[in-house]
């Protein structure tokens, strides 16, 4: 359980994360969107005692961070996949988190095998690393301590599609055993396929936070006509709010009877029109986070 | 506390530059016997001989990797692992220089070990043998590691900077050195301050109370003041 109370980070007069609320329950995955620079990292930097809040908390399990006594063992942390010591080994940068943590530095070639990473890569300095190897070792190492929470910053970037999937296999299963995960991307459909929870996130702002279904039945109605021109017209006339989408439709905020109706009792053409659904809610991700 | 030191003890030599430098220091002491053995006149190959130039490698070296135990952290940006799994940053500092000291002492313990095979090869190969060493000197010699280690890895905490760090060690304390001697006004306090003089009489076996007072206070300016501000520096400084 990740509870995140009123969080707040002023550098000067600038607020990199304004008053962020929100909470992770055990057995779900929750997607923290937002375009770079949004205040993720930040936030994420807070969760795990790293920045200093200017005010407000966040607690794991009800504990702040800093408090938890080996917290390696009740939270994964991933903030940065590439700030690893490049001249050391896979194995040994997990051999070293194992000794912090009091796990057996044994454990570290079963963590590396966990997330694909072979004997090969083991004995690689982390220099040689790609990006997508350094994930994996990033998530090893977050692992590794057996933790019943894990934190990740962008965790699917440098990824292939492959990766990609084998990763949301891999938090998904994580939440079913009763994990807790918080991962961030500025990728909305990265996230929507594993997270049930969204929470959005731009200029530091929660814009929008729910169940992944909620957001995505409230993302409005596609509809897309023979003659665009006239479907605007339409839209606008009956005063409903709608905004462009990127194939020459639109994206309207209103059930699908409505706009069907206003259409029939125009003549204009329809030849879309139905739930928007994650395209819809990409649309206004974009427009929440402008 | 002890997790956390052996940690930073493994941290020392298990990349690739640490590795290097700990090579490096054992092939330069080996190197010094080697010299003395090749060069030196007959009755200069004793055991104190051996020691005492024996030391020089790791002193000038082994500070360079108390440097890079702080420095690191922040150039390769491992501080966010460490201080995530550590959240308690002093723990973290306080176990570096536990290290520092450790290796200190392996450093002077190995240099005895070199030193006494060179001193039986000199021996056999018809040089003085003499086994006398004055305890005072191993003591010294100690000393001598340990402060030049802790003065890098406060030079390193206070900048965070690997090249910065390792300059300003091995030039600041000369430039002041000619400084406090050009200028007049500066010449008693330089006598004071200068590490470089301040550490010369740990070489010598009858080192006296008023050598020891020039000594820890240029330790004080020199070791502790970096060590303190450094440690509040990598205590406060967010880490991203």
């Amino acid at each position: 359980m990740i509870t995140v109370e009123n969080l707040t980070k002023r550098y000067g007069s600038h607020a990199a994360v304004d008053d962020v609320s929100f909470t992770c329950p055990p057995g779900t995955v929750t997607g923290f969107l937002g375009p770079n620079g949004a205040g993720k990292s930040t936030t994420m930097r807070m969760i795990c005692g790293l920045t200093t809040p200017t005010t407000g908390t966040a607690t794991i399990g009800g504990v702040p961070y800093r408090r938890l006594g080996n917290p390696g063992r009740l939270i994964g942390v991933l903030l940065d996949a590439s700030a690893q010591h490049g001249g050391r080994t896979g194995r040994e940068v997990l051999a070293l988190a194992a000794l912090v943590m009091g796990v057996r530095t044994s454990a570290a070639g079963p963590a590396l095998e966990r997330v694909g990473l072979d004997a090969s890569a083991a004995r690689k300095r982390v220099r040689r690393y790609s990006l997508g190897m350094r994930q994996r070792l990033g998530l090893a190492h977050a692992l590794i301590g057996d933790p019943t929470v894990l934190v990740l910053d962008e965790p699917a970037n440098g990824l292939d599609p492959e990766g990609i999937f084998w990763m949301r296999g891999l938090l998904r299963d994580f939440a079913d055993g009763g994990g807790t995960v918080l991962l961030s991307s500025h990728l909305l459909r990265e996230v929507e396929a594993v997270a049930d929870h969204l929470v959005v996130i731009g200029a530091g702002r929660v814009v929008a936070s729910g169940t992944r279904d909620e957001l995505l039945s409230t993302a409005g109605t596609l509809v897309r006509a023979l003659d665009p021109a006239a479907l605007r017209d339409l839209l606008d006339r009956a005063g409903l709010s709608f905004s462009p989408a990127t194939d020459g439709g639109f994206v309207v905020t209103a059930p699908a009877e409505t706009i069907g109706r206003a259409a029939a009792a125009a003549g204009v053409v329809l030849l879309e029109l139905r739930p928007a659904g994650a395209g819809g809610l990409e649309q206004k991700f974009l427009e929440l986070t402008r | 506390m002890i997790r956390l030191t052996v940690v930073e003890l493994r941290k020392l030599s298990d990349t690739r530059a640490g590795l290097w430098l700990l090579i490096l220091i054992g092939l330069g002491t080996a190197g010094t016997a080697a010299i003395q053995l090749g060069w030196s006149p007959d009755e200069e190959l004793r055991f104190a001989d051996f020691f005492a130039f024996g030391l020089l490698p790791p002193t000038v070296l082994l500070p360079v990797l108390g440097i890079l135990s702080m420095t690191g952290e922040w150039s390769q940006r491992t501080a966010l692992t460490t201080f995530a799994l550590t959240p308690a940053r002093l723990r973290v500092i306080a176990a570096k220089v536990a290290a520092g000291v450790l290796v200190s002492a392996a450093a002077t313990a190995a240099t005895l070990l070199l030193s006494a095979a060179a001193n039986l090869i000199g021996a056999a190969t018809g040089g003085d043998g003499g086994w006398h060493l004055a305890g005072t000197l191993i003591w010294q010699g100690l000393l001598t590691e340990l402060l030049f280690v802790l003065m890098g890895m406060g030079f390193g905490a206070l900048l965070l900077s690997s090249p910065l760090a390792i300059v300003a060690y091995f030039s600041l304390p000369t430039l002041w050195g000619i400084l406090a001697e050009t200028i007049r006004p500066l010449r008693a306090a330089g006598r004071w301050l200068n590490v470089g003089v301040t550490s010369e009489p740990l070489s010598s076996p009858h080192m006296t109370a008023g050598q020891y007072g020039h000594l820890a206070v240029s330790a004080l300016a020199w070791i502790a003041l970096p060590l303190l501000l450094g440690g509040w520096r990598m205590f406060r400084k967010e880490v991203s």
